[in-house]
This record gives structure tokens, sequence and C-alpha cells, in this order.
């Protein structure tokens, strides 16, 4: 059977651009069909903004590599088209087993949160996960979108220009050469973009490596996800399994640093290892083996000149907690409403430079929590070793030790709290939904909010009044009037209003709260969506 | 903000004191060790503040002693 990752979704074609004497000019290109350029290509076309994708490959992500996604990518998935899907392929499990040395030290069920459209995460793997949106460009082509994915086109040289970026590009049937407004890099950790114009990529690499394998197995395994300190077959390491759909199993087994990794990937050497784990009589198939060593580290910033650095390219995280395609999507989630009002010029410039700045913040969160759970899984001296230990042998009995047990925390969005976009918060509301947060979903009767707040500046009006639209400086912003009632759940004045009687909610195009007051007041809000389209 | 109590506190400082060395008697150092951890987070979570907690760890770093 030919797995999807093996087939090639988007074959090389021969481009009219090959022919011309000259370059042609694009809007944007963005290089690497992975999830982060296919989402930030997907969000472009739906804004109408022409878009050319180049990749090397012509298939999706070879292996599953990312397998777990958190609720704000399936919120940005809908948005882009796809969330259903995702949400109806993947796998969703609630009960999380933790084991040290040879017992179970105890269980949890996460209890899903209701009042919200998605589930906290899902498990899919990567390859579903980008052919969906692989299958969501070819749609946007069919209803005339202009966006184009070309494979087999690699970038072999990047040339900056002040207000242009100039591409070499080679295929099979020899090179060319193409130009684009804007360049958007999604190519990748080991971002030749990056590399062409002599970036850094500062951080720390952590000693260790990991075996990971997906194995099919037709047992009856629950849908939980294990993970293991200490166990007997993996003397000092750890070791997870967690549940896919298809019946495949991820399994992440730590190897230490001074290992041989030709030697370990061998299936002649992996399968005893999986055997010792799983009881000698399951019987699987090997799908996909790999060796990584994880690294944590960032650009400095993910803006240069017309270059904007999205996804792996600008930062990489240690896999705990599932960060790395999470926060990726949210990257091209923050890039592309920017872009958008750059490139009609409705908003300047130095709007792309709050980009960097707040994904940075992201992506500085995002490496320190999953430093923290590394460190927690691979302690770095005695005394941690001890101290955790201490954690997860009080755990087996006391409830009080089993939220400092970290094997990987649930990714989050970031609240850009500080962001220059925002303006002072002037509603004595809760804290989840303060200006820089990324707005919570809320139930409305049959409906959700979020896909209410899709795509635009939105004026969030909740038992206020306000005009039916406004236009700031060429940024149009629609209102959504609603009321507490419009909830019986009550979630919505939990989430929005907390004590406060009413409120006016300035939203950004991808969700995030910009400003916010208990009433409508117009001068405060012309100048909150100056604020967020940098022009204050 | 919440204090760390740094007068003395203990109802019975000399009997916790035994009850401390004994709960170590006959303990290999790895036990003991071991078992100074579990103290430590057991008592923490009692503590729960995290003014306190804060000001508790500093204070054991002999900081501004
Ligand atoms: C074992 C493992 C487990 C993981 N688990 C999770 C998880 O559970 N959740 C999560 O969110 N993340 C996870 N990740 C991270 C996740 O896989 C990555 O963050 C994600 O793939 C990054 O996407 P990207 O689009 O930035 O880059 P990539 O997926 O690496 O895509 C880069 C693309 O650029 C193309 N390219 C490169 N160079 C060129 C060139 N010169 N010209 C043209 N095209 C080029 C490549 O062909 C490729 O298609 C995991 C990673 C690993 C390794």
């Amino acid at each position: 059977m030919n797995k999807i990752f093996e087939v090639p979704l988007y074959a090389y074609e021969r481009s009219p651009d090959q022919d011309t004497a000259t370059p042609v000019r694009h809007k944007v290109i963005v290089i690497g069909a992975g999830p982060i350029g296919l989402a930030a290509a997907i969000d472009l076309a739906q804004q109408g903004i022409q878009v050319v994708v180049l990749d090397d490959n012509d298939k999706v992500s070879f292996g599953s590599r990312a397998i777990c996604f958190s609720q704000r990518t399936l919120d940005i998935a809908d948005r882009l088209g796809g969330g259903r899907q995702m949400v109806d392929t993947g796998v969703q499990w609630n009960t999380g087993k933790v084991f040290f040395d040879d017992r179970k030290v105890y269980e949890f069920n996460l209890q899903p949160e209701t009042g919200y459209a998605n589930p906290a995460f899902i498990n899919l793997q990567q390859y579903y996960f980008e052919q969906i949106l692989v299958d969501r460009v070819h749609e946007l082509q069919d209803q005339g979108a202009s966006i184009e994915i070309r494979g087999r086109n690699k970038v072999a040289a990047v040339g900056t220009h002040d207000d242009f970026v100039k591409l070499e590009v080679e295929t099979p049937e020899g090179p060319y050469n193409i130009e684009a407004d804007w360049l958007i890099a999604c190519d990748g950790a080991q971002s030749p973009t990056r590399r062409m114009l002599g970036l850094d990529f500062e951080g720390r690499v952590f000693e260790d490596n990991f075996l990971i394998a997906d194995v099919v197995m037709e047992a009856d395994f629950p849908t939980e996800r294990w993970f293991w300190f200490d166990p007997p077959f993996n003397r000092g390491q750890s070791a997870l399994l967690h549940k896919q759909p298809d019946n495949v199993w991820r399994i992440d087994l730590q190897l230490g640093w001074d290992i041989d990794k030709d030697y370990e990937k061998q299936p002649e050497n992996v399968i005893p290892r999986l055997k010792a784990m799983l009881g000698e009589d399951v019987a699987f198939d090997l799908e996909w083996v790999s060796i990584y060593t994880f690294q944590c580290r960032r650009m400095e910033r993910f803006r240069h000149g017309r270059v904007l650095f999205a996804g792996d390219s600008a930062h990489q995280v240690s896999p705990f907690g599932a960060r790395g395609a999470n926060s990726g999507v949210q990257d091209a989630d923050n890039l592309c409403w920017k872009l958008k009002l750059v490139l009609e010029g409705k908003a300047p410039e130095i709007l792309l430079d709050s980009y960097s700045r707040e994904r940075v913040q992201a992506a500085d969160e995002n490496i320190a929590r999953s430093t923290s759970s590394t460190e927690f899984i691979t302690p770095k001296s005695e005394m941690s070793r001890l101290l955790r230990d201490a954690v997860l042998d009080l755990s087996e009995h006391y409830e009080f030790a089993r939220p400092l047990v970290n094997s990987g925390r649930l990714s989050v969005p970031c609240t850009y709290h500080d962001s220059s976009l925002n303006s002072a918060d002037a509603l004595d509301g809760p804290d989840m939904t303060r200006p820089g947060s990324a707005c919570p979903d809320a139930p409305l009767g049959d409906a959700f909010l979020l896909p209410k707040l899709a795509g635009k500046f939105t004026l969030l009006t909740i038992d206020a009044d306000a005009p039916d639209s406004i236009e700031e400086d060429g940024v149009e912003v629609t209102r959504l009037a609603l009321s507490v009632k419009d909830d019986l759940t009550l979630e919505l004045k939990r989430r929005y209003l907390g004590k406060a009687r009413s409120g006016v909610y300035l939203i950004r195009p991808d969700q995030h709260v910009a400003a916010r007051r208990d009433t409508y007041e117009e001068n405060a809000f012309r100048q909150a969506i100056r604020r967020a389209t940098g022009k204050e | 903000m919440a204090d760390l109590i740094l007068t003395p506190n203990i109802d019975d400082a000399d009997d916790f004191f035994a009850d401390l060395l004994a709960t170590h008697e006959g303990l290999e150092k790895g036990e003991s060790d071991a078992l100074n951890a579990r103290l430590v987070l057991v008592l923490a979570n009692h503590i729960g503040n995290s003014d306190v907690l804060k000001q508790a760890l500093h204070t054991a770093a002999l900081k501004d002693a």
C-alpha cells in the first residue's frame, strides 16, 4: 500500500515563468509547502492576494513528525478551511498514564472543557494535516483564487532589494529566476534562506537523542497517552506512547547522548526495544523510524526587510508540548493580515515589525515551556534528578504532587500583553480576554463565536451600542452585536465581561484583542484602530 | 505580599528537630537525600503562596545572610 507521504501531491509542471525573458514579479512568494507555508499561502489567497509556493519536494511530510495539534491551531484551520476535517480525522484522548520505574504512579483524566467548538487538542499525523491543506489549495484554485504550489522548485539563491526579492529556482528542467514584492521563508529548521542571507540562529542543543517510531498495531491498545520515566526497558531514560489515527502509534524513546545513530535506527535494533516496551506477543509493523537531536533556538528577528521568516525557519523547540507546528501556524496567522494591509497600502511597513516582536515573544515562551519539560524529563544534575524522582514518588500517593510532573505541557496561544498594537485596558473584565489575548471561543446557541470573528477587524459589542461599521484611514471594522442573552450557558459573559455589565472589544483579524472598554467611545476606538495597524 | 516567617514559630522546636533526625535514622545517604527532597515538596505544597516560597528559597540560599 502506498502511504500518502509517498504520493506526489503537487508534481512538477513547467510554469510560463520559466520561459520569459525577464523574471516575472509576484506579490508574495512562499518558500516551503510544509504546514506553515501552506497555512500562510491559503490565508493570503483567501484574502485575494496572489501567492506562489515553491517547494523542492512534491509530497507531504515524510513520516508523521508532528502529531499533536492544539485548539488554537484548529481554530485557525477553521478559518483557513479544513479544521472540521482535521477534527474528524484526528484522534481525541483524555486518559493519560504516568509510569515511573516499573510501576504506574497515577493516571489522569482530562475532562474536555465545555463551550468551545474545538477540542483542546487532537492527535493527527502531520502528513494528514498537510494533505488537508493541500486539498484546500486545490479547492481555492478551482474557485479561481490566485494560488499555486510548484513542486520540485528548489530555491538556490535569494537576492534582497529594498522593495523586492529575487530568487533563483532550480527545477528538473533547469533554473529560472522570479521576483516577489514579499518573500515568506517557511523552509524549515535548516532554512536555506536563512543560511543564504547569512542570518543568525542562536540557542542551545539538548545533549540528547530520541528514537521516534511510528508503529502500526492491530492490537486493542486503549486510546491513551502513556509516559514512562526511567522504565526497565529504557533505563535512566524516558518513553512515550501516543495514539494516532489508523492504528498508528507514536513511540518516543530517549536514547541519551553518546549513541551510534545509524546503529540505533536499524530495524533489527529498534524492534527488540519496542518489544520490550509493548510486550513480546504484541504484533506491530514499523511505519517510520527516525532519530532526532532536539534543539531550542530562534532568530533574533523574524523580519529582514522584505523577507519574513515563519515556522521552524524562525524558531525551533524541543517537541515536548507540541509547539513546533502549532506555533508556526500562529506565526502565519499573525503575519498574513498585516502583510495584506501593507500590500494594499492601508498600513505602514513597520506594522510587519510587530509581527517579529509578537512572535519572538511567543517563541521565547514556547522555548521556556518546552525547556522546563525537557529538564524534568532529562534531569541535568544529580540534584535535579533527586527532586524529579521525589515528585514522581509522591505523585503515586498524593494528588498535590501531580501538577509538578512535567512530561510536556499543552500548547496554548501566547498573549501579546505588551504589544505596541494594544491599547490600554479600559474594561474591568476577565484576565483571559485582556488586550493581547487570543479570543477564547464561546457558544452562541447552535453556533460559536470564533467563526464570526474571522479574518477581519471586528468591533464586538456585548450589551453595548456602537455604529454598524467604522472606517479609519482605509481600515474597515464591522460590528458584531451580541448580548449575554445569546449564550444561555453564560460562558460569553464569563469570558468577555466578568463583573462588567457591558463590553466593546476591538478584535484583530487574527482574533487577538487589540482594545476593550465598557462602552463605545468613538475617539478611543479610532485611536485603537490606528495603533493596531502600526500608525501610532 | 505575604511575608515569610523568620522568627521562631515551631510549636516545640526540640521535639521537631528530634523527629526530623529520627525520620532519617538508619537510612543510607541516597535514601535520606530522597526523603529531604520529598519533605521540601510536601512543605512547599502546604505553604502554597508563591511570594512566601520565593522568599523561602532565597532565605535558604543564604543570599542576604
Ligand atoms: C519527531 C517530531 C515530533 C514533532 N511533534 C510535533 C507535535 O506534536 N506538534 C507540533 O506542533 N509540532 C511537532 N513537531 C514539529 C513540526 O514537525 C515542525 O515544527 C513543522 O513541521 C514545521 O513546519 P514548517 O512548515 O515550518 O517546516 P517544514 O515542515 O520543515 O517544511 C519546510 C518545507 O520547506 C521546503 N524547502 C526547504 N528548503 C527549500 C528550498 N531551498 N527550496 C524550496 N523548498 C524548500 C521543504 O521541502 C519542506 O517542505 C515535531 C517534530 C518532530 C521532528
